[in-house]
């Protein structure tokens, strides 16, 4: 466990978070804080259990079945895992988008960027368009998808689609973001509108990206952790962690020795 | 941005509402099992009341008259569907290897098409239809004809599985028995249809159980008989739904009971075949079933 | 040596094809063997035939809608309360039990078990046990509480009608609505359901918005297939309907359709009679050619496995 060298407010943060498959155990106690309005790199190799870490983060885990969580999560100053914590309004609260994208085959893209927010009771035609063309524009596919909005949404690019599921994440108005390495299926130029966006939206969201990929950590994260093997390893500036790591482990994965 | 949710719970309409359906939904699973449990208990109570050996094996009688049976009717079921199952099977497993090795040609995808489209067929048109070539032509009701009749329902379900089980045997294994210089039919009878044989017998045990169960298809071709047969293509036949049909439709409830005995009889015969598909081929009787 | 092994080929090849060709002439043959049993009434009736209303063998007399109606609404019926029931079961087994697979199969296996039951079985069932049930704890109180609406307006007469057929043919279709159903939602990836779980979806949200509109095109054909077998289904219904022609809204009245028609009056049929109830069947055929064309030609755009193909 290491330092961590933070002076703003953590907006999310876990202590002593574990998660279990049935009998194995994936995650083995992280406690991490994550400052608000940034942007935090998870990075590390195949079957550390960052995509665990996150999926713990918004309780989509424990919908597998066997699966298990112990531990604390807390959102502004609340433990998301406590028992009168409703979960259904807590991933309100925390969004995700997935590594492949995922749009709902059976509705536009109007209704895909809406989706969320019809689900939250949210009726009014004008508002309903108003919201959706603000996350669009956020997620900067606004331009490319405005005369088109009734098209299903699978009828875009993969890139497209990925942004369209970032901007049906952000219109319900989340506070964090999860991205489940989000532009390992993109190609170059898409991964680079994606990555675009994310830069921008940490001004008014906490983002937390799961990565394989170093140099995306170095372009768009302000603070990378690094974990092995259901642990954290360390945590620190991502300039930081990648010129000057503190732990043996964390240089010999940043060089390349193991990945 | 303004923070507008910071909430940790969701309104009430939205909790209700889930609660709600996962009420329905459990009220669906009720709804769809209890008419099961019902007709097995009935079947069970009522039917076991009249079963004995006696009921097995004796002629039947004119209603409340005692020591009726129903061995004739027990007798002309196997005896048509075995009929059935002798002319079906041929030609269903044949159809159906043909649908699978040849899937490319014409013939199989039109055959095929058509297959399916028999599968689950009015059984009461198959039964007007053979009564229309072979009763009339021939003048008589008879165990061939109702046999015939049940083999017109038994040849596409044959036909499918047949297809469907050949069909998951990988390509690999044929092309290395062609490529070890055995002849495709060689190849055909030992490899293919061996390695898919659970899925081929399942197909059959299905169609067998499902001939069991029809009646519609006899009403016109086989009709019934008080008496044990001694011609196959001149005499009408008893069957045990025919009778559990006639007898149940009866105004006597000494006939009704016998109804029920037979029915007894029937299902658990259904049972039995269904319990020998599941458990020594491994698959559920509809699961096979399903088109 | 190669001469024989192609001869072996060959011959398996064309004993195969003939099997196949078989199949072929039992459709066709059915097809023209009803077509020819029933030139006699087309000829006298023509396209009227199939709107007539009266059927009455001594004045000759005959038309086949009271028959068409009663087939489409007990089938209609049956539909109507077999598929939510079946779409519930599906999500029941599938969605609502993850954590329970053992517990998924066996209710599984019970639900499909329904579908071993003979339908003379439920018939009988029907007729003696179901149909005086129905008539005294459901009919007779929808009677005397809403007369009023045409659905209720004649007095139940113990239980044998279009309604209790109708419900005898939903309990006979759900088992295979509810497979295809089950079958269906298992294919439903499960990226979508987490996507609506992270907007903050309840499980019922997340199956009403993201799995069941996923899965609508299987949902429509387990729709299809109960369809095919409600209105082919003799045994049950010619049990408990009552057998009496009738074009009505009332559940309550006795009832007719294509197939009872046949099952009771063939066999005593003759001349311009008998005429009348073959065209009958071919119209029957023509219905459940139509249906299972048509499922199967949109089975070939579901996901469903195996079952397609050939």
């Amino acid at each position: 466990m290491s330092d961590q060298d933070l002076s703003s407010a953590a907006k999310i943060e876990t202590k002593g978070l574990k998660a279990r498959f049935g009998k194995l155990e994936v995650l083995k106690g992280i406690n991490l804080r994550f400052p608000e309005n940034s942007v935090t790199a998870i990075m590390g190799p195949s079957g550390c259990g960052k995509t665990t870490f996150i999926r713990c983060l918004n309780r989509i885990h424990e919908l597998t079945p066997g699966a298990k969580v112990e531990g604390e999560v807390i959102l502004d100053g609340i433990n998301i895992y406590s028992p009168n914590v409703d979960p259904v309004a807590i991933r309100r609260r925390i969004g995700m988008v997935f590594q492949k994208p995922n749009p709902f085959p059976t509705m536009s893209i109007y209704d895909n960027a809406v989706a969320g927010l019809k689900l939250n009771g949210i009726r009014n035609r004008k508002k309903l368009e108003e919201l959706a063309e603000r996350s669009l524009r956020m997620a900067f596919l606004w331009d490319e998808v405005k005369d088109d909005l009734k098209k299903p949404g699978t009828a875009l690019s993969g890139g497209q689609q990925q942004r369209l599921c970032i901007a049906r994440a952000l219109a319900v108005e989340p506070e964090v973001i999860l991205m489940d390495e989000p532009c390992s299926a993109l190609d170059p130029v898409a991964t680079a509108k994606v990555e675009e966006s994310i830069v921008a939206l940490k001004e008014n969201f906490t983002i937390i990206i799961v990565t394989h990929n170093m140099q995306q950590a170095a372009r768009i994260s302000d603070f990378t952790a690094f974990m092995y093997l259901g642990q954290l390893i360390e945590f620190g500036k991502t300039s930081e962690v990648f010129e000057n790591p503190k732990n043996e482990l964390t240089e010999k994965y940043i060089t390349g020795k193991f990945g | 941005m303004k923070k507008s949710n910071t909430s940790t719970s969701i309104s009430l309409w939205r909790r209700f509402t889930n609660r709600l359906m996962t009420i329905l939904i459990v009220l669906a699973i009720i709804l769809a099992i209890t008419p099961l449990i019902f007709i097995l208990v009935e079947v069970l109570i009522q039917g076991g009341s009249v079963i004995s050996l006696a009921f097995l094996t004796h002629l039947p009688e004119p209603p409340n008259v005692a020591g009726a049976g129903i061995a004739p009717a027990l007798v002309g079921s196997f005896t048509m569907v075995g009929l059935a199952a002798l002319f079906s099977i041929p030609i269903g497993v044949g159809a159906g290897i043909f649908f699978s090795e040849w899937s490319s040609s014409k013939l199989a995808s039109l055959s095929g098409f058509m297959n399916d489209v028999l599968t689950g067929f009015p059984s009461m048109v198959i039964g007007l239809f053979v009564f229309i070539i072979i009763v009339l032509t021939t003048k008589e009701q008879s165990a061939f004809a109702g046999g015939v009749a049940l083999s017109f329902i038994m040849i596409p379900i044959i036909a499918r599985t047949t297809s469907e089980s050949l069909k998951l045997v990988p390509t690999t294994l044929r092309e290395a028995s062609m490529a070890l210089g055995i002849p495709r039919w060689k190849t055909i009878f030992r490899v293919v249809i061996g390695t898919g044989k659970t899925g081929l017998l399942t197909g059959i045990v299905l169609a067998v159980a499902r001939a069991t169960g029809e009646t519609a298809p006899l009403l016109l071709t086989a009709a019934t008989n008080t008496h044990y047969i001694t011609s196959l293509f001149a005499q009408p036949t008893a069957s045990l739904t025919v009778l559990i049909y006639n007898y149940g439709t009866s105004s006597f409830a000494s006939w009704q009971a016998q109804a029920w005995g037979a029915a007894l009889v029937l299902i658990v015969i259904m049972l039995a075949l269904n319990l020998f598909v599941k458990f020594i081929m491994g698959r559920s009787l509809t699961e096979a079933r399903m088109e | 040596m190669q001469f024989r092994v192609l001869r072996g080929d060959t011959v398996l090849k064309i004993a195969l094809a003939a099997a196949a060709l078989f199949i072929i002439g039992l459709l066709i043959g059915l097809a023209v063997e009803l077509y020819l049993g029933s030139t006699a009434t087309m000829s006298r009736f023509g396209i009227g035939f199939l709107v007539g209303t009266k059927w009455n063998s001594n004045k000759d007399l005959f038309g086949a809608f009271p028959f068409i109606y009663g087939t489409l609404l007990t089938s209609a019926i049956a539909i109507i309360v077999g598929l939510p029931i079946s779409i519930g079961v599906a999500v029941f087994i599938s969605e609502r039990l993850k954590s329970h697979q053992s517990l998924g199969y066996v209710l599984g296996a019970i639900v499909d078990l329904l579908a071993a039951v003979p339908s003379v079985i439920y018939g009988l069932w029907g007729l003696l046990i179901l149909a005086p049930l129905l008539s005294r704890y459901v009919e007779m109180p929808l009677h005397d509480l809403l007369y009023f609406i045409p659905l209720f307006s004649s007095k139940p007469t113990g239980g044998i009608n279009f309604l209790t057929a109708g419900i005898i043919l939903a309990i006979m279709i759900i088992p295979t609505m509810s497979a295809v159903s089950r079958d269906v939602l298992k294919a439903v990836p499960n990226s979508q359901r987490e996507a609506m779980y992270s907007l903050g979806g309840t499980d019922w949200e997340v199956t009403q918005k993201s799995v069941l509109p996923y899965a609508r095109s299987g949902i429509f054909g387990a729709f299809i297939l109960g369809l095919g077998r409600a209105v082919g289904e003799t045994m049950a219904v010619v049990m408990v309907i009552g057998n009496i022609p009738a074009v009505t809204a009332n559940l309550f009245s006795p009832g007719y359709t294509l197939s009872a028609l046949i099952a009771n009056e063939f066999g005593e049929s003759s001349g311009l009679y008998r005429s009348a109830i073959v065209e009958i069947a071919l119209i029957l055929f023509l219905i459940a050619l139509i249906i299972n064309v048509f499922a199967r030609l949109l089975l070939w755009r579901m996901t469903r496995g195996t079952a397609v193909n050939v």
